[in-house]
């Protein structure tokens, strides 16, 4: 056992992980060595159609085995019907003892519960949430899960500390020979960035379509050099899962309280001027802080140079109107999005490894100004946790969080100070996804709490008149005072979940819950 | 300053903690038309509670009790008063100047018996009738404790026997009959709530219309309400940097011992003065004298 750069206690070899790499510092790992190779492929003018009768046939001629990883997408989100339908055919093949690599599971993927009771899939590299991160949590499975970012993912796959065996791309349009889009057909999702990875690094890659299209399929997102399969369903997902309507920004007092002071932090902050590049993502109190930003550019005469991340319509309405010049899409959140991305050269379709891998020659959120997160606890020293809920269930995905935030000049997390009776403040966080030296604020109700390592930035907010300041010890002792005493997460020994950071160190582990 | 004074319901402890955060100039903690009849007693006693531990930032904190013509507006006066965070309570339906004193009169024997100065606790009186409205005058000087008169919405159309409008139609004369009562005794007028919690713009053209009959403010039913008003309500930087000039020549004028001064080839007497200083007062320019 040894402690990490945070103190936290990590086993040398964790049972079904391996030995581990301890988290030195959020830019402390220089990497060596080159990026692991793809198969190769050699396919001449005799094979004209790559098309398959169904996906049982394509499992077949995927080559894939008991044992093997296979990987998703998740930009069908809680629409998806391509997980759950390759795993069901996987288990009707006699199939077993499968890695799962997806980008992130849903509500929609629950029933591979059963999949993962009859042995199927015994192992799970992603974002396990609702009733999955709770049977993982429960100690239902052998082996741990594997928690990494949105970078953290493609660096792990391009590195070779991850290798894919069989891709599986939802393509909501596609060619016989492969060439495939998201932004046309009726389960267009807009952009397919996580995907990109995958399609490069698998031994094979299998497009699963339902909006099949003579070749060439125009326009093509990832093209026929990487897709050595394609089949046909009915469908791949259901649209009102894939993406929501038009995303509104939110009437909550508290939330609207809370996005305004994060704005009036970046108003205040040295990045608010022209060219400043944001990402703030879809939920409410982000959402709400792009509308008080767009007032505050209007006011000030100023453009932002990009939108980076997850795009919403919101975003496409600062694009319309001239007040954001790119954005750089790696997912595609609502209807007016996924339009924007198929038909305006401005808003660009980029990778999860373009997005956000460390060890690339320079990602995207290297780029980023200013951006808005959440978390469900953050702690004294502005270390985050968003993989567990306070009970120690693991809940969430790590998504962006730790690579905004590392690249990000100004990280701020913005949220009420407590959720129901739950604070978001405590002394130490169950689990840290991010650590607090790439965390510069925190916003809550209450008002802005600078990281003092920020000093530059605790100046300026003074400088502003009527800005309501409070320090980290002010904060967690009105958290304290509100909650009362909570009762510690009660554990047994086994680890069920690793978190890595983006660089493949482990920041934190997660151990079984004890039976209730 | 009192440009807007937030609803907070007396049963809903999430407000009562966080009311105060969202920067109105005033709060009313409502133990009447936000509460059912059945959790009267509980409001109360969270009321209290609140006013006894609770934080208010700068708000100034008052309670709006129960009718005179109910059972509970002594009870509501006696739990409420004794605390040094309340300033004031609003009441209902005041229709006359017997009713301002007979709460007066209530106040005047709460205060006594816990020692705190007689005279303490204002009086923000809602004129919810048309014999209200008629009386305006002689309600807002009933009393020194008297600090606003308040039009009422609803009640108010309904005793009209009409209905409320898109546009206002049945309370302009009430409104304008309001501001001149309440500027002729001294008082504030206060208006009435907008309705439409989610109508910006709609909230936005009444502020402006009752900013320039004369209120000094309004209620607030939602927060999110409270920007628009403070926005429209303050000064705009034109008119904060015209102020100026005009405090400054006034001033000079004074140290030269001259009366009347021109500022941009424009005479300046002395009302002209006070509603520059009343402009940098609303602009947290000025201290309040």
């Amino acid at each position: 056992m040894a402690k990490n750069a945070l103190g936290r206690e990590i086993p040398e070899f964790i049972e079904g992980y391996g030995k581990t790499k301890l988290f030195q510092g959020a830019f402390a790992l220089k990497p060596e060595g080159y990026r692991a190779g793809g198969k190769i492929r050699c396919v001449n003018s005799t094979c004209t159609d790559k098309r398959v009768s169904d996906i049982k046939a394509a499992i077949a001629a995927s080559g894939l085995k008991s044992g093997m990883t296979v990987s998703f997408h998740h930009h069908l989100r809680n629409g998806d019907f391509v997980v759950n339908m390759v795993i069901d055919a996987c288990a009707e093949m006699g199939i077993k003892d499968l890695t799962l690599f997806p980008t992130a599971l849903f509500g929609v993927h629950k029933k591979l519960i059963e999949h993962i009771k009859s042995g199927v899939i015994t192992r799970i590299m992603g974002s396990v949430n609702g009733p999955i991160g709770q049977l993982v949590s429960e100690g239902g499975m052998d082996v741990p899960v594997v928690l990494r970012s949105h970078g953290g993912r493609p660096r792990a796959v391009a590195s070779g500390d991850v290798h894919i065996d069989v891709a599986f791309i939802a393509a909501p349009t596609a060619d016989q020979y492969g060439n495939i889009c998201g932004t046309q057909g009726k389960s267009a999702c807009g952009s397919l960035g996580y995907a990109f990875t995958d399609a490069q690094f698998a031994d094979c890659v299998v497009a699963i379509t339902d909006n099949l299209q003579p070749y060439p399929a125009a326009p093509i997102s990832m093209s026929q050099l990487s897709v050595d399969i394609v089949v046909e369903v009915p469908s791949i997902g259901d649209p009102a899962g894939i993406v929501s309507g038009t995303t509104k920004v939110t009437r909550d007092p508290l939330r609207l309280l809370i996005a305004r002071y994060a704005s009036e932090l970046i108003e205040a902050s040295p990045y608010f001027k022209e060219g400043i590049s944001f990402q703030t993502g879809a939920g409410g109190i982000p959402l709400a802080v792009t509308a008080f930003m767009k007032e505050a550019m209007i006011k000030k005469g100023i453009k932002a140079s990009f939108g980076l991340g997850g795009i919403t319509g919101y975003f496409v309405e600062l694009l319309k109107e001239g007040l954001v010049e790119r954005l750089m899409d790696v997912q595609s959140f609502d209807l007016e999005a996924v339009r924007s991305i198929g038909e305006n050269p401005k808003h660009i379709e980029i990778s999860a490894d373009w997005y956000a891998n460390p060890w690339n020659s320079g990602a995207a959120v290297n780029m980023l100004d200013v951006v808005i997160l959440g978390a469900t606890e953050v702690d004294v020293n502005f270390n985050a946790n968003v993989n567990t809920e306070a009970d120690g269930a693991l809940l969430h995905g790590t998504g962006g969080h730790q690579d905004t935030a590392a690249g990000a000049k100004l990280t701020i997390i913005a949220q009420p100070l407590l959720r129901g009776r739950i604070p978001c403040v405590t002394d130490n966080v169950y689990s840290v996804t991010t650590p607090g030296e790439v965390v510069d604020a925190i916003v809550t109700e209450y008002g802005i709490t600078v990281n003092p390592k920020r000093k530059d930035l605790l100046d300026a907010c003074s400088a502003v008149k009527g800005l309501p300041l409070v320090a980290m010890e002010e904060l967690v002792s009105r958290a304290h005072k509100m909650s009362g005493p909570t009762d510690p997460v009660e554990t047994e020994d086994r680890i069920i979940g690793v978190v890595e950071w983006r660089d493949g160190t482990v920041i934190d582990v997660v151990k079984q819950l004890k039976a209730k | 300053m009192r440009r807007t004074m937030l609803y907070l319901p007396g049963n809903n402890p999430n407000m009562l903690t966080r009311g105060y955060l969202f920067g109105s100039d005033g709060l009313v903690l409502d133990l009447e038309d936000a509460v059912a009849m059945a959790e009267k007693d509980t409001a109360r006693i969270l009321v209290q509670h609140f006013l006894k531990q609770g934080e208010f930032g700068s708000c100034e904190v008052t309670v709006r009790i129960n009718g005179v013509d109910t059972e509970y507006w002594k009870d509501d006066l006696a739990a409420v008063v004794p605390f040094p965070a309340l300033q004031g309570i609003r009441a209902p339906k005041v229709d006359d100047a017997a009713t301002v004193k007979i709460i007066d009169e209530e106040l005047s024997i709460i205060e006594d018996k816990n020692g705190i100065p007689v005279g303490r606790t204002k009086i923000f009186c809602l004129l919810e009738t048309a014999k209200g409205i008629w009386n305006a005058f002689d309600i807002a000087s009933a009393s020194p404790r008297v600090a606003a008169i308040i039009p009422g919405g609803e009640d108010l159309t309904a005793d009209l026997k009409t209905s409320r409008s898109k546009e206002g139609t049945e309370l302009d004369w009430a409104r304008r009959m309001l501001v001149f009562a309440a500027r002729a005794a001294g008082v504030d007028p206060i208006d009435t709530v907008f309705p439409r919690v989610t109508d910006d713009a709609g909230l936005r053209k009444e502020t402006e219309f009752i900013k320039q009959l004369g209120f000094e403010g309004k209620s607030v039913i939602h927060p999110n309400q409270i920007p628009i008003i403070h926005d429209v309500f303050n000064p705009t930087e034109q008119e904060i940097e015209k102020a100026l000039k005009i405090v400054a020549a006034a001033k000079e004028a004074a140290e030269r011992g001259q009366g009347a001064v021109s500022v941009d080839g424009r005479m300046v007497d002395i009302p002209v003065v006070k509603r520059a200083e009343y402009t940098l007062l609303k602009a947290g320019l000025l201290e309040v004298k």
